[in-house]
């Protein structure tokens, strides 16, 4: 089993499995930089993803629109997490209870969706999801076009807002405003920037980006849905943040990073390998610990970070 | 008539149930600079963001250059041409100068921001006022003052005609303070009127043209500033009452030498080193003033000498005894008391009741416990006893004490370090924050702890403070000792030590 580990092949489609599986954490990632550089901890990630995946998969099946379902997986994304946002900037309960509700919420919710709409079957119902582009052949390229060009378009996109995000936060008066109210709310406050406007904002803006990654799941990795489909994404998102210190490039590469050990997981249970397949499934979840482990010591937190913000209090 | 700037009146503001602003009034001439002046609590601070718009006054009108407004945000403040340098800086550290202002206003680039025709306009107005700032310096790179610079900068950048400055020399050397006040002469002369708020009476007759004075969210009265005004005066106005400057006398000269500090070195949060070399020996019934601008080390040091903090070199002797490098519990336990700079953090378990703060550093020793079970009676006596001796204001020792005003927190802290008879005290800025009445108690407790025979390293930002009670005072810069100065030495040679000149003929 060990030289079809070493082999090309192997290694070609792990690569190519790693940018696809990148893609369901970069997506949440990117969103909630936006969220906790606002100074708002959003665990309700994980369940944001579900909400989306169920909502999102129902709507191509319904409509057999690829397009029309992305597009609701992203909203449904935002307007859950409108919840998220009411709870920790209008009634400042603490995010971290908030987050955990969220999650355990959206677990039943999203299984009663389901079972509304397809009722309960023994097949999960299935829709033809989003197809790998071919950019002009490039990926007949060997090897390089297998692991690069032969993505489907939400692949793309999610990559794409990497810059996007980082020109947004860095160069636009929004990106300031976010980074503003997270680092010292009182101090935006006095400049007449509404915190809790922009808080808002920045949760909504995370959820819409969890909500691509979770709807990606469903209609791009894969035809169906299932109540297990986000598998943790949500918190490694939340992880890979941290790990990036709050900045979009670094979170592509800790994305890729999971993206590959969960390929590697993959790809090793399909080998048949002799490796138990319950610890392979874990290889993402240790990770997160130990890279958390380090490299959390070096982020250096938004200073009003988890904190509700009050005018009224001194 | 000429024309006011700013006229507020009958301002009313609650929070609640408690008047923070009882029916002031409040007016500002145009091209002056008037002093807002009462004690902490007095509502000074409240009535200024009621002015710039943090908050809603429930009662009362405010004219602004003669037209009546109502301020419902700072951005209205603002755009009427109000600007505000709070005493706690407004300005997110991580971001830069420039960062830091456009966060004011709106950019000429619709949503991309203008970052760089800001630098070079922000640039042009530091040079004309000889701030020397650079626009793209991190907040957390520059000092205390010249953040303050930063906060003036960015606001007369807004267009403020009417400037708000919540006590801005609490933070500054003698020099600096003289420099700032030309500033502000320079200010006023191009037609900007300026309020000052501050408690410090000799900044009143020094610059202010006209003071208000508030007590108790009242309005005590306003005067112009001649010569024929009196601290006295003023202080009565202020307190209410005649504040009677009585300290206990000095009945013993210090004695023989009791703590040691030779070369400590430290580190501070960041792994920058914050303490360097610091050798300073502390006698026997003596306080020695440790002068010094924020932020140079007093910290490190007090955490060293406390063993809240490791140090990275030299080493400190009590009664010739090596004792450095132990876990706090060692310098408890061998009566090195402490009042820390930060008492709600540092301090005080804000969320615990006054006794178990009084008990908190001999939980586990006799007679507060007995087999690991803590004696309640013995507690409640303990509490009595502290309550009456040093008069803290409180319903009873069960109370939280999140819920006592600063004052009395400072006397439980008090209570605890000056009665378990220390050998050194550590005082890192008692008083900062308490009113005249409660800070000449402090300073009153501190003295008889001296006479007790206690070494004494007092830490303060307060010149006055300093030189009513050290026996000698060192200045701290950049964590090294610049040199330690006899009782009576003029303020502006520690001012220039405090700035980094060594004293000339002082070891390294």
């Amino acid at each position: 089993m060990w030289s079809e580990v070493f082999s090309l092949g192997f290694l070609v489609s792990l690569l190519a499995g790693t940018i696809r599986l990148a893609t369901p954490i970069l997506m949440p990632a990117l969103g909630q930089i936006y969220t906790q550089r606002a100074g708002i901890l959003n665990l309700g990630v994980e369940g944001t993803m579900l909400m989306a995946a169920v909502c999102g998969f129902s709507v191509t099946a319904a409509t057999g629109s690829l397009w029309f379902g992305f597009a609701v997986g992203v909203l449904t994304g935002a307007l859950y997490s409108v919840l998220m946002a009411w709870l920790s900037v209008s009634l400042r309960v603490n995010q971290v209870i908030a987050g955990i509700g969220m999650n355990i919420l959206a677990t039943g919710l999203a299984a009663y969706i389901y079972r509304l709409i397809f009722g309960i079957r023994t097949l999960p119902a299935k829709i033809v999801p989003f197809q790998s582009l071919d950019f002009f052949g490039l990926s007949k390229i060997p090897y390089v076009g297998t692991v690069l060009f032969n993505h489907n378009i939400l692949v793309y996109i999610a990559f794409a807002l990497v810059p996007i995000t980082w020109f947004i936060l860095e160069k636009t008066t929004f990106g300031l405003k976010i980074k503003a109210v997270g680092e010292h709310p009182r101090a935006a406050d006095s400049k007449g920037i509404s915190v809790s406007g922009i808080r808002y904002a920045a949760v909504i803006i995370g959820g819409a980006y969890a909500g691509a990654g979770g709807v990606f799941m469903t209609i791009a990795y894969l035809n169906m849905f299932t109540e297990s489909v986000i598998g943790g994404f949500g918190y490694i998102a939340v992880s890979v943040v941290i790990f990036a210190r709050f900045t979009p490039g670094r979170a592509m590469w800790g994305a890729l990073l999971f993206g590959f050990a969960s390929a590697l997981q993959v790809r090793l249970q399909a080998l048949g390998s002799g490796i138990p397949s319950q610890l392979l499934l874990m290889l993402p979840y240790i990770l997160t610990v130990v890279a958390l482990i380090f490299a959390s010591k070096k982020a250096e937190f938004p200073s009003a970070y988890t904190i509700p913000y009050s005018r009224m209090e001194r | 008539m000429e024309q006011l700037a700013v006229k507020m009146q009958q301002i009313t503001k609650i929070f609640g149930g408690v008047k923070a602003n009882d029916a002031v009034n409040f007016s500002l001439r145009r091209g002056s600079i008037h002093g807002l002046l009462g004690e902490n609590g007095a509502g000074k601070t409240t009535l200024m963001n009621v002015l710039y718009g943090l908050y809603q006054q429930e009662e009362g009108t405010i004219e602004i250059n003669g037209h009546e407004e109502k301020i419902s945000s700072p951005i209205k403040a603002i755009s009427l041409g109000i600007g505000m340098v709070h005493q706690h800086f407004m300005l997110a550290r991580p971001l830069t100068v420039v960062e830091n202002v456009m966060l004011g206003k709106k950019s000429r680039r619709g949503i991309l921001l203008d970052t760089k025709q800001t630098a070079e306009e922000l640039k042009a107005l530091s040079d004309r006022y000889h701030m020397g700032i650079d626009p793209y310096s991190k907040i957390w790179q520059l000092s205390v003052g010249e953040q303050q610079r930063v906060e003036i900068l960015s606001a007369i950048y807004l267009g403020a005609q009417i400037l708000i400055l919540d006590e801005p020399t609490a933070v500054l050397t003698p020099q600096e303070t003289e420099i700032f006040f030309d500033t502000l002469r320079k200010m006023r002369s191009d037609g900007k009127s300026i309020i000052l708020i501050t408690h410090k009476l000799e900044e009143i007759i020094s610059i202010v043209d006209e003071v208000t004075v508030l007590r108790g969210g009242k309005c005590v009265g306003s005067k112009l500033v001649d010569d024929s005004v009196t601290k006295d005066e003023l202080t009565r106005m202020m307190v209410g009452r005649d504040v009677l400057f009585n300290f206990p006398p000095v009945t013993k000269a210090p004695g023989g030498v009791r703590m040691k500090m030779e070369n400590l070195s430290a580190v501070n949060d960041k792994g920058v080193t914050a303490l360097k070399n610091f050798s300073l020996d502390l006698r026997e019934g003596e306080i020695v003033g440790l002068a010094g601008v924020d932020g140079n080390g007093q910290k490190e040091l007090c955490e060293v000498l406390t063993g809240l903090r490791p140090n990275s070199g030299g080493r400190m002797l009590l009664d010739g005894e090596d004792i450095t490098a132990q876990n706090p519990l060692f310098y408890i336990r061998h009566h090195i008391s402490h009042i820390p700079e930060d008492r709600h953090a540092t301090g005080l378990a804000m969320n615990w009741s006054l006794k178990n703060n009084l008990i908190l550093k001999r939980l586990d020793q006799a007679p507060v416990a007995k087999h690991h079970l803590v004696q309640g009676k013995v507690v409640d006596e303990l509490w009595q006893k502290a309550q009456s001796e040093y008069q803290i204001k409180a319903i009873s020792g069960d109370d939280e004490a999140r819920n006592l005003s600063g004052g009395n927190q400072q006397k439980v802290i008090l209570a605890r370090e000056i009665d378990s008879d220390p050998r050194v005290l550590i005082a890192n800025q008692p008083t900062r924050g308490l009113d005249v009445g409660a800070a000449e108690y402090v300073r009153s407790k501190i003295l008889e702890a001296r006479n007790g025979g206690t070494s004494c390293l007092l830490i303060s930002a307060d010149m006055e403070e300093l030189l009513q009670l050290s026996d000698r005072i060192a200045v701290i810069y950049g964590g090294e000792l610049m040199g330690i100065l006899p009782r009576g030495t003029d303020p502006l040679t520690i001012g220039s030590l405090m700035m980094g000149k060594r004293l000339e003929g002082a070891e390294a």
